[in-house]
This record gives structure tokens, C-alpha cells and sequence, in this order.
């Protein structure tokens, strides 16, 4: 089993509280490198929490994260992006007022070690250039590599946004609801792309989603999360047929639909 | 667009050229305002790297310009500096003090940087008003002549119409500097931390440096505004480190447009010519550039050069 090899991110009991409120409540995971896990549960349920802890957004109230066995807990963002950790936002992160390929730009001049190029023309680096439409054309938003972000459609600012994280090439790709808001044509086409990208390269995919349907083809693994604690952890079948999740999590949604 | 930046690029070669010739035929009274507008474009333009390009409002930023200029003062009053070296020690020295007040303030945020980059700024100043010995309190530095350039160049410095010209040609050089900062892979950085800070540290960009980073140049192109400032005015006197000093830039840069390189420029131009026009017949400057202000905020609030080109590129 994969859970044998010593896993390339795990955390031990993480917990962030806000007040009263235990958000993530001594969270436990492992993930293999190369695996595609998917996060579910509920809304509210933590994992946005969950992500912003990992990625140095949030410092935890206690508990461990550890990369490659080493603790980043409390790390600032940008020492834990540069590590190979890169994710994406549930609420669409882009810069509307830079073109479209200047949105990959900034990632990859960071990646590339030229964000302190003053006197260089960031329009004459042709590697810069190739680089950043590569990976535009990726995700087929290569045509809109001039348009300025704003005018784009929500559905084209998802791409963008995972287009920023493919550039500075993370070792884990962690997507926070990437298809949130999506039609489910959308959706489809987002996990379509998610499977292409890591049948490309060995990403470890950790993607969160709140409707547990999404990510059944696609995850190898999932977690669930439920009022800040993680509930069950298995193979896509296995946790569809927990009686504990379908009570939690699928009863909430039958709950929220019933309303 | 590329005909549309050979175009502007023709364009500002011409300027620059007519700006070349007009001691040739204009009386002296306007070769004053436009070394005014020069060395106050200059500020403004090395003021807007920080408030246009990173995003961040300084209401400090007279502490560098006022700097520049009592550091030009005082060396050539005590060591008869050849003027290219004051210079360089007025850049230098506005970039450090910026690097020491940008510690501070670049930890702040908002509305709350602006507020530090004010309390620092009025430090500076009431050192300079209080440190009588050292800086002649409020009557500033003055008797300082302009005597070399250095540089092996042969020029008559006293005669304003030189000095103008040595001018015209520090500002566009030191001006083609910060144009090509802000389009380099460095501003790319920058403009993209105006918009969204946090997106830029998950690309793995330390924010809160790059912030300094951009503090500590617009703070020595600053004080390089300030040298040119203090033999323009022949003194150096604490109203250049005054916080309505600060205000300057920030309404140059809206007046112009701060989204766009030569806004600050065309804002200093407006500021200048309209104080140099209003006040040959009203006292009451403040209330035309008031309006003029309010006016512009209200219609044109990408500023003159930014909604211009706005409508150019919705036209083209
Ligand atoms: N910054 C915050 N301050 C206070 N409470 C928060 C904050 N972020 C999230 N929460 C709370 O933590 C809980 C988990 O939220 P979240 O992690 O966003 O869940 P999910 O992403 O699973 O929908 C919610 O009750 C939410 O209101
Ligand atoms: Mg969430």
C-alpha cells in the first residue's frame, strides 16, 4: 500500500480555534506523493481552515505540519510556496488588472528567481514568455494570453487561477474548491484537465470539494471532514458506503435539500 | 499599440527637444517654471513607484525630497562638492533614510502605513526646524554657491539657463530609470502586490521586502529631486520637508494619472503652471486648485494622461 512509503505532507492533531469555535479539531493526514486526495465534506466543515494552516495562511493553534518530515506550522506564505507547496483560492484570487499572461508572469518571475530584475524588460524575456503561454495554452486560455483579467469569465478566472499555481511548479498542487461556482459542463472539464495535468507530470493533488460527486472519478483517495474533524479516509467506494459519512455528511445534504 | 508607443515615444522626444531650446526664446521667468515642473515631476514620478505602482500612500514623502535637498545644501556650503556628487550623496541619502522609515512602515498596511509614513515625516521635519546648529532651523541652508559639476564637464552652473538644461537632462535620465523599473520583471511584482499582496507571497514573494524594496527607490529619486530642488531655490529650508510638501506628489500623481509612467510629469506640469497662472491675479490658489481637484476626482478620476489613453485604447 502507498500508505507505507513515508508520506511528502502530513500533519499531526492540527487544530485552529476562532473564540469558541474549533474550525479544524486535531486533523491527522498523510499524503503519498503523486496521489490525487480529495478533501470533502460540508460547508463549514473546516477545510479551507484546513488549507490555510497548511499553506501559511493561518498559524495553527497547535499541531504539526510536516513537509518532507520537516514542520512548516507558522511558516509565512511565501517561504512555503518557495518549499513546493502551491494552492489556489475558493474565492477567485487572480489580478484583474494585469493581462492574463502577466498573471502567470508574476508567478513565474518568482519561480525563476527574477523578481529582482530591475533594469531587465520583463517584454523582451522571451523565456518568460514561452514559459507563461506554455502553460496558458495548457489550459486553453492561450488566446486570451493579451486580454486584460477583468474582462474574462468567471469560468476562464478559475483556469487562471490554476494556471498561477502550475507555475511555480509546487510539488503538491492543493486547489480549494476549484470548480466552486461552476455550470456542471464546467466542472466536468475542470476534472477532465486536473486527470490531464497529472497523467503529464507527478503532481500530489490535494483538492477540496464540498459535493462529494465531483471528485469521485478522480480522487485515489478521499478524507472527509465534519464539523472540524476528520471523519473517515479511504478509497472513493469505501467512504461512499461508511455508514458514519453517509449519516454526517450525506445526511446534511439531504437536510439542506429537504429545506 | 506598438505604433501607439512609437507615437508617444515621438511625441516625448519632441517635447524634450523644445524643453532643450527654450532659453533659446523664452524670457527667464519660464525657464524657472519648467525646472519647477522638471524637478517637482521628478518627485512625484519617483513618489508614484510607491502610491501607483505598489499600491501604498505615503503622505511621508517630503522627508526624502527635503533630505535630498539639505544633503545638496550642505555639501556644497561646507565642502564645495562638485555638484554630480551631491547628487549622488542626495539619492543615496534619500534612499537610506527611506530605508530606515520604510522598516517601520512597511509593516503597516493601509490606511495605517499612511498614517506612519506621516509621523515620520513630521519627525524629520521638526528635527530639521529644531537642530539650529546643524540645519540652520527655520531659515534653512543658504549662502551655497554651485561651483563644478565634476565629471570633467565644463559647466556655468550659476547661470540658470544651464542649469536648466543640466536639469532637463537628469530628469530624463534618472526618469528613463524608473521607467524601465516599472517594466521590468521587479515592477511586474509590484503592480501585481497594488492589486493583491497576499496572491503574490502564495507565488513566493516576501511581500512586506518588496514593499521596502520599492520604498527605498522612490525615497532616493526622491532625494535626487530634492539635490536638483536646493540650488534651483538656492536654499534648503524645512518647508521642503513640510507634510504639505508631502501632499504635493500624491495630488501630481491623481492630477496626471498614477496608473500611467508620465502621469506624475503632466500632474507636476498641471500643478505648476496653474499655481504660477492663478496666483499672478488671485491670492487664493488654494481654492481654484481645490476645485480644479475636486473637479478632476469627480470626472477624470483615472487623471488627465490616464483618461486620455483610456480613451484612445477604447477608440483603437
Ligand atoms: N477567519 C475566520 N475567523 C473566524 N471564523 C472562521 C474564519 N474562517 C473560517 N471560520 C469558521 O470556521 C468554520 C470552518 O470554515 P471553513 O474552513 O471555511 O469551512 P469549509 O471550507 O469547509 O466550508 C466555519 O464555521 C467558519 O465560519
Ligand atoms: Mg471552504
Amino acid at each position: 500500500m502507498a500508505e507505507q512509503n513515508t508520506p511528502i505532507l502530513s500533519t499531526d492533531a492540527l487544530t485552529k480555534r476562532f473564540g469558541g469555535l474549533t474550525a479544524v479539531d486535531g486533523v491527522s493526514i498523510a499524503l503519498n506523493e503523486g496521489e490525487i486526495v480529495a478533501l470533502i465534506g460540508p460547508n463549514g466543515a473546516g477545510k479551507t481552515t484546513f488549507y490555510n494552516m497548511v499553506s501559511g495562511r493561518m498559524t495553527p493553534t497547535s499541531g504539526q505540519v510536516l513537509f518532507h518530515g520537516s514542520d512548516i506550522a507558522g511558516k509565512p506564505p511565501h517561504e512555503i510556496a518557495r518549499a513546493g507547496i502551491g494552492r489556489s483560492f475558493q474565492i477567485t484570487n487572480v489580478f484583474n488588472e494585469l493581462t492574463v499572461r502577466e498573471n502567470v508572469q508574476v508567478a513565474l518571475v518568482s519561480h525563476r528567481g527574477k523578481s529582482l530584475r530591475l533594469f531587465a524588460v520583463l517584454g523582451m524575456d522571451r523565456a518568460l514568455r514561452r514559459e507563461a503561454d506554455e502553460i496558458l495554452a495548457r489550459l486553453g486560455l492561450e488566446s486570451m494570453a493579451e486580454l486584460r483579467t477583468g474582462t474574462l469569465s468567471y469560468g476562464d478566472k478559475r483556469l487562471l487561477e490554476l494556471a498561477i499555481v502550475l507555475a511555480i511548479e509546487p510539488e503538491i498542487v492543493m486547489l480549494d474548491e476549484p470548480t466552486a461556482g461552476l455550470t456542471p459542463e464546467e466542472t466536468r472539464a475542470v476534472i477532465e484537465l486536473i486527470r490531464n495535468l497529472r497523467a503529464e507530470r507527478p503532481y500530489t493533488f490535494f483538492i477540496t470539494e464540498h459535493d462529494m460527486e465531483v471528485v469521485f472519478g478522480l480522487a485515489e483517495r478521499v478524507l472527509v471532514m465534519h464539523r472540524g474533524q476528520l471523519l473517515a479516509t479511504g478509497a472513493p467506494e469505501e467512504v461512499r458506503q461508511n455508514p458514519e459519512v453517509r449519516r454526517a455528511y450525506l445526511g446534511d445534504e439531504e437536510e439542506d435539500s429537504a429545506a | 499599440m506598438s505604433r501607439r508607443a512609437g507615437l508617444i515615444t515621438a511625441l516625448i522626444a519632441v517635447i524634450l527637444v523644445a524643453l532643450w531650446f527654450l532659453p533659446a526664446w523664452a524670457p527667464y521667468f519660464y525657464i524657472f517654471v519648467a525646472a519647477e515642473i522638471l524637478i517637482l515631476g521628478l518627485f512625484a514620478a519617483g513618489f508614484n513607484l510607491v502610491f501607483g505602482y505598489t499600491g501604498m500612500l505615503s503622505l511621508g514623502h517630503a522627508a526624502f525630497f527635503g533630505f535630498g535637498a539639505y544633503v545638496t545644501a550642505m555639501l556644497l556650503l561646507h565642502f564645495d562638492t562638485p555638484l554630480a556628487f551631491a547628487l549622488i550623496a542626495s539619492l543615496a541619502g534619500g534612499g537610506l533614510l527611506a530605508l530606515v522609515i520604510g522598516f517601520f512602515c512597511v509593516r503597516l498596511t493601509e490606511v495605517y502605513f499612511t498614517m506612519l509614513t506621516l509621523a515620520f515625516g513630521m519627525m524629520v521635519f521638526s528635527v530639521a526646524q529644531q537642530w539650529r546648529s546643524f540645519t540652520g532651523g527655520s531659515d534653512g541652508i543658504t549662502g551655497f554657491a554651485v561651483g563644478s559639476f565634476g565629471l570633467g564637464l565644463d559647466l556655468t552652473l550659476g547661470n540658470p539657463a544651464v542649469y536648466y538644461q543640466l536639469t532637463l537632462v537628469i530628469v530624463t535620465l534618472a526618469g528613463l530609470c524608473l521607467y524601465l523599473i516599472t517594466i521590468s520583471p521587479f515592477g511586474l511584482i509590484l503592480r501585481a502586490m497594488a492589486e493583491n499582496p497576499e496572491r503574490v507571497a502564495f507565488t513566493g514573494i516576501p511581500v512586506r521586502r518588496y514593499r521596502l524594496y520599492s520604498f527605498v527607490i522612490s525615497g532616493a529619486f526622491s532625494g535626487l529631486a530634492g539635490g536638483l530642488f536646493a540650488p534651483f531655490t538656492r536654499v534648503a529650508s524645512p518647508e521642503t520637508l513640510h507634510w504639505s510638501q508631502s501632499a504635493e506628489p500624491v495630488l501630481m500623481s491623481i492630477l496626471g494619472g498614477s496608473a500611467t509612467f508620465l502621469g506624475p510629469f503632466i500632474g507636476s506640469a498641471i500643478f505648476v503652471l496653474l499655481e504660477t497662472w492663478i496666483t499672478s491675479f488671485t491670492d487664493r490658489w488654494m481654492l481654484f486648485l481645490g476645485i480644479v481637484l475636486a473637479l478632476m476626482v469627480m470626472y477624470l478620476r483615472r487623471g488627465l494622461l490616464g483618461t486620455a489613453l483610456d480613451r484612445l485604447t477604447k477608440r483603437g
